[in-house]
């Protein structure tokens, strides 16, 4: 089972007020359970369907849930993505991270890449502040609209 | 089969295109504008991916971001449904080159045909009859040709763009003296709405039906027709309701024409599915345009063969040879089709907004293609048609029985739909009998 689809599972159990998911795939499967009894109100909306499939309602791993997933409130201007396409932090395996959180940004800095059918694309920053979050791992797929970083 | 598609369209037909995945079991991936991220098939696919913001020119017509949508997702196919960049020939290069599977034609065939002109030369060569014309771009400045070609066709005739289709960029003209202006603003139109200015002539046909032929071919040498629909029931050429099999065609006028157009397909080397289009006036055929993509009113088709069309399209796709041979291919019943658009019944503006609430119509022969639900809200961005109410009997009188009761069943509130214009189309006397030319709408409606 894929790695990333396991991950977002993760968001999902961590987000809602779900305790423990289930699911089979093929000769997969995987269960995974949440210890804390903390209450989260679900961003994530039920599928209409999810009475004719639960399996495939729970598993909607849009890169949508990744989004809606983090319980904190996020303040501060957030950078969205403004294309479809893989996020890299830097320009090159080896190279470091255009920015780390902590670093100030000037407006038109760069802040990391999106790569889409071969083609590198420069992200820069819309605002001047200091980055406070990076929300998406290096070698993510990114959706449109996806937030990407939180500029203070 | 393909592994995992993803659905480069929004709506009904989106959720069509899912449910055809679901049985077969390839994995959807749902790629959606901003505005879109609770369509019913965005809600039920296997993934999502929001590809751009509401508009269409950066969403749903963003090439690079529905690719890009399909490399990230590892999908290997997409669906491009219609409308959109189902016959955009770029498109199908492109998706092609980066490796993945685009289910439809090939592009030089869709660029083929995309180009009106080359289609009718293509269809001439494969013995499909076409309207007398031109037979090629007009030279602006050669009146004299013009007006000589005219006199030939014979008046009224009709200037078109050959990058044109789907009844725009055209323009009738009644006399000679009309000509040369008629052709230069028809050019003027054509270069700003299609980048092309390029127009042909044509004899303007007075009072034909519109009848096109459903076919389905493999690529591997094998196509099939599957009888004709007549949609005859327009409005500004958009159709209204459309219904399979065209009411007094006989069978033999079916296989003339449908053999022909399934020899047309072997000919140009087509894949997938296609519809030609014909207007069909005093028992001739006369060939205006090929869609090479799946058509809106496909259900009535799938009705009256029980071929499930955008499954044999996903097969296709997967290198699956056809499955039906023509003698297979059985025209049965009769299926009628009325779109439903979120419009005034009597102004026809558009009306988006929230479905407080919606109820589905039920019973024998009756089949609902629609994506929405109680609760959800018509985006204004987008193209009115919010479903299709499908009806199918043992013949005509039983199919439009059907449709009559389920458009009284049918609710939809919160919004303004045509539901009560198709009511009153469903009790017209002419279309009770069939056979209307596609003027007839139009009179009715007082335009």
């Amino acid at each position: 089972m894929d790695i990333r689809k396991i991950k977002k599972l993760i968001e999902l159990i961590e987000a809602s007020g779900v305790a423990e998911i289930e699911i089979h795939e093929g000769d997969d499967s995987v269960r995974i359970s949440r210890q804390s009894t903390v209450q989260v109100a679900a961003p994530v909306a039920a599928a209409p369907a999810a009475v004719a499939s639960p399996v495939a309602a729970a598993a909607s791993v849009a890169p949508t849930v990744a989004a809606e997933a983090p319980v904190e409130e996020i303040t501060g201007h957030v950078v969205n993505s403004p294309m479809v396409g893989t996020f890299y932090r830097a320009a090159s395996t080896n190279a470091s991270p255009f920015v780390v959180e902590g670093d100030t940004v000037a407006e038109g800095d760069v802040l990391c890449i999106i790569e889409a059918m071969k083609i590198f694309n420069q992200i820069n920053a819309d605002k001047s502040g200091v980055v406070r979050k990076v929300l998406v791992e290096n070698g993510s797929p990114v959706e449109y609209d996806q937030p990407l970083f939180v500029i203070e | 089969m393909l592994s995992k598609i993803v659905i480069a369209n929004r709506g009904e037909i989106a959720l069509r295109i899912l449910r055809a995945c679901r049985e077969l079991g390839i994995k959807t991936v749902a790629v959606h504008s901003s505005a879109d991220r609770d369509l019913k098939h965005v809600r039920l696919a296997d993934e999502s991916v929001c590809i751009g913001p509401a508009q269409s020119a950066n969403s749903y017509l963003n090439i690079p971001a529905v690719i890009s949508a399909t490399e990230v997702t590892d999908a290997v196919a997409i669906h491009p449904g219609y409308g959109f960049l189902s016959e955009n020939a770029d498109f199908a290069e492109q998706v092609e080159k980066s490796g993945f599977t685009f289910i439809g034609p090939r592009a030089q065939t869709i660029r083929m045909m995309g180009d009106k002109v080359s289609a009718i030369k293509a269809m001439k060569a494969a013995g499909v009859p076409c309207v007398p014309g031109s037979d090629g771009v007009l030279d602006e400045d050669d009146h004299e040709a013009n007006a000589k070609m005219a006199r030939k066709i014979g008046y009224p005739v009709i200037v078109k763009a050959t990058g044109g289709g789907g009844g725009r960029g055209m323009r009738v003209i009644h006399s000679e003296a009309a000509l040369a202006s008629a052709i230069s603003l028809t050019r003027s139109e054509a270069a700003a709405a299609f980048g092309n200015a390029d127009v042909y002539m044509e004899k303007y046909l007075e009072n034909p039906r519109h009848i096109e032929i459903q076919v389905l071919a493999d690529g591997q040498g094998n196509a099939i027709h599957l009888g004709e629909r007549d949609c005859s029931m327009q409005r500004r050429h958009q159709k209204v309701i459309e219904e399979a099999p065209a009411p007094f065609l006989t069978e033999e006028t079916r296989s003339y024409i449908g053999e022909r157009c399934a020899k047309a397909c072997i000919e140009i080397g087509y894949r997938g599915a296609g519809t030609f289009e014909f207007l069909y006036e005093n028992g001739e055929f006369y060939f205006i345009e090929m869609n090479t993509r799946l058509q809106v009113e496909h259900p009535v088709t799938e009705f009256v063969t029980g071929v499930d069309l955008v499954q044999e399209q996903l097969r296709i796709a997967a290198g699956e040879p056809l499955r039906y041979t023509q003698d297979d291919i059985v025209i049965r019943g009769h299926a009628i089709e009325c779109r439903i658009n979120a419009e005034d019944s009597e102004t026809f503006m558009p009306s988006p907004g929230d479905i407080t609430m919606y109820h589905a119509p039920g019973g024998p022969g009756v089949r609902v293609d629609t994506h929405i639900y109680s609760g959800y809200r018509v985006p204004p961005y987008y193209d009115s048609m919010i479903g299709k109410l499908i009806t199918y009997g043992s013949d005509r009188t039983s199919a439009l029985a059907r449709m009559r009761i389920a458009l009284n069943e049918m609710l939809i509130e919160g919004i303004k739909t045509n539901i009560p214009l198709q009511r009153e189309l469903l009790k017209d006397a002419v279309f009770e009998q069939g056979g209307m030319n596609i003027h007839y709408l139009e009179k009715k409606l007082g335009m």
